[in-house]
């Protein structure tokens, strides 16, 4: 990443004694679509309205494009925000919604009919022009509230929880076109959410919060297969996770008694996580396999998987099996013996 | 709908109406009669509409009372007076109620409810005597020509009380929270994110204010206003004990009229004059209004 778009430098803010963000620090790069990923109460949505300007840090910088915005009020920054209730104008009709912000711009009236019937084809919302805000769907209104903001052609486009009032069926379509839109245009986005599906999907890059703190920056790919520690490897997706034990130059998985030994870096890792997608289990066929044995604690089928509970030695576990091969993993039942088995490349150790 | 009540409902729906026919429109009805009466000496001090007398029935009805209302120019002066208050303390409720009403709609709920029993709290105590604590106030050995005194900005009492500024600050203090809780109603309902939402794409705080707070707080207004304009037009008690004889108000005009002069049909065309001229605007305004607001749902 060579000049970073957006800035944040040590970003700190209380309510109340309350800690909301501790000293936070985030470069984002321009056209890429961010997310902010967390439980609520995490200082997400507080990061976001900083940038965008509703709240003043109490200490550090935002910059965007190398510019200090920090002290800009709302109204002059260059981004613009879409609301996670969408806040569109009830006395305005949807024409009148979009274009309120051009109308705060100098810019002549057939300039602001042109960017108007633009961003109406683009969302596909015409024949919608006179309506008023509650006779459309919430589908609409989404796309109205982009509308809205992207009429302005802002640099930076902030999205608090932009799929969370959609339906789910809504939502899925939503993520998709969301990011088309993403790509058409190269706006750079900023996304707040709750969801970890919805960030994984929308991002280029995620930073996971907890308690006003960044954890982890990085790609859907490396927060999920190389969390940096247990709380970011639970929250997202589902994780196993076993104690390593390091005797006398052997690693060994503790509660399954496994040795590991294609494993060069012998550092002194005290947990690993095998995902359940990367344990595979097997109808034990005759009792001569001494390979790792469990017993199936239950059973899940999801259709395009299937979700297991696997018990060894007290210790319970995940294994997800893709129902590619229906006549082979069907057959697992409740209580049956299985054998274990997973690639040690899928290992990922870490430091608690 | 009322096709699909039950008989019983029927009563239950139609008692206040019962209530408004009997307290209101017969009472209006006999203002009516009286306003049309010609007056004379005795009890009552009118004479009856219709009378028997040797030539048969006798109907003894004049309009010369509002013929008479109307060429003179004290009482079309003395409506204008009341309107003109009504109209400034009206004014001066909203710019200060606003504020107000906004500043306790967006404040904490803990601290919300004490604001709010701080308005109504004084409603606690009679409404005479807290118009006569004005009075108290503002007189010539009152508290506050006392401490201006005391610390020497003025030598001696500035008469205060007895014009008309004293009546409008009187009806502006005692109608203020007729202002501001209808305006509390709307504001609180009010949805914060439109105001990020309209200075994120470019409004100013005053644009913001103009092109969204006050759009959609436009029923409070007018539900505020109503409620201390069509009262204010009326008031007697206010003029009364705090104005002085610089302006006459219509309300003061009607007692003297019917207690003082004994003028009962005079009084009586007042009276009706006054709600005729005043209600039929807010009729029409309120028409105009609700399809507005139809059209806005």
């Amino acid at each position: 990443m060579s000049e970073p778009f957006l800035q944040i430098i040590d970003v700190s803010k209380r309510f109340d004694n309350v800690v909301a963000l501790d000293k936070v620090n985030l470069k984002i790069a321009k056209s890429e679509i961010f997310s902010l990923l967390g439980s609520s109460g995490c200082g997400k949505s507080t990061l976001l309205r900083i940038i965008a300007g509703f709240e003043r840090p109490d200490e550090g910088r935002i910059l965007l494009e190398g510019k200090d915005i920090t002290k800009l009020p709302p109204y002059v920054r260059p981004l613009n925000i879409m609301f996670q209730n969408y806040a569109l104008f009830p006395h305005l009709n949807v024409t009148n919604n979009i274009q309120f912000g051009l109308k705060e711009e100098k810019i002549s009236k057939e300039e602001i009919n042109h960017r108007v019937n633009e961003i109406l084809n683009l969302l596909e919302l015409n024949g919608l022009e006179k309506r008023k805000i509650n006779e459309i769907s919430g589908g609409q209104q989404q796309r109205v509230a982009l509308a809205r903001c992207l009429v302005k052609k802002p640099k930076l486009l902030l999205l608090d929880e932009p799929l969370a009032a959609l339906d789910k069926q809504l939502r899925v379509q939503t993520q998709f076109e969301l990011v088309n839109l993403q790509y058409k245009l190269g706006i750079t986005f900023i996304i707040v959410t709750h969801d970890q599906e919805e960030a994984m999907s929308l991002s280029d890059r995620m930073a996971i919060m907890k308690n006003g703190e960044i954890l982890q920056v990085g790609n859907p790919v490396e927060i999920y297969e190389k969390p940096k520690d247990k709380y970011i490897a639970n929250f997202i997706g589902t994780a196993n996770i076993f104690n390593v034990l390091n005797k006398n130059n052997q690693i060994i998985i503790k509660e399954l008694n496994y040795e590991v030994k294609n494993i060069n870096n012998k550092e002194n890792y005290v947990k690993c996580l095998i995902r359940p997608e990367k344990i595979s289990v097997k109808k034990l066929e005759n009792q001569s396999d001494n390979l790792n044995i469990g017993v199936v604690k239950e059973v899940a089928y999801l259709g395009s998987y299937t979700k297991y509970l696997i018990e060894v030695n007290g210790f319970e576990f995940y294994s997800f099996i893709q129902n590619s091969l229906v006549s082979d993993n069907l057959q697992i039942r409740r209580d049956d013996k299985v054998q274990i088995s997973f690639n040690e490349t899928s290992i990922y150790f870490f430091n608690d | 709908m009322i096709k699909n009540l039950k008989k019983q409902n029927v009563w239950f729906v139609f008692t206040p109406y019962l209530w408004l026919v009997l307290f209101f429109f017969v009472p209006l009805a006999l203002i009516f009669k009286i306003s049309i009466s010609v007056s004379e000496w005795g009890m009552p001090p009118y004479r009856d509409l219709f009378s028997l007398s040797e030539n048969g029935l006798e109907i003894n009805s004049t309009l010369g009372n509002y013929l008479f209302i109307f060429s003179d120019p004290f009482y079309i002066r003395s409506y204008l007076n009341s309107l003109s208050l009504a109209f400034t303390s009206t004014l001066l409720c909203l710019l200060i109620g606003y504020p107000i009403a906004f500043y306790v709609a967006k404040s904490k709920t803990s601290i919300r409810n004490i604001l709010l029993i701080m308005l109504i709290i004084p409603f606690w105590s009679s409404f005479l005597l807290r118009v006569y604590a004005w009075k108290v106030l503002l007189q010539g050995s009152g508290i506050i020509n006392s401490i201006l005194i005391h610390i020497g900005l003025i030598s001696e009492p500035i008469s205060m009380l007895h014009n008309h500024y004293a009546v409008i600050l009187g009806v502006v203090y005692t109608y203020l929270p007729f202002m501001i809780l209808p305006l509390y109603g709307y504001l609180v309902k009010f949805d914060l994110n439109l105001i990020d939402a309209s200075n994120d794409l470019g409004a100013k705080p005053f644009n913001t204010f103009v092109k969204v707070i006050l759009p959609l707080s436009l029923p409070g207004i007018v539900a505020g206003s109503m409620l201390v304009f069509i009262p204010v037009v009326g008031e007697y008690i206010i003029p009364e004990m705090l104005g002085g004889s610089d302006k006459l108000y219509f309300g003061k005009i009607i007692w003297d009229e019917f207690f003082v002069n004994r003028d009962w049909p005079i009084a009586s065309a007042l009276a009706m004059s006054g709600i005729v001229i005043l209600v039929f605007p807010i009729i029409i305004f309120q028409l105009m209004y609700a399809k507005y607001n139809f059209r806005n749902e």
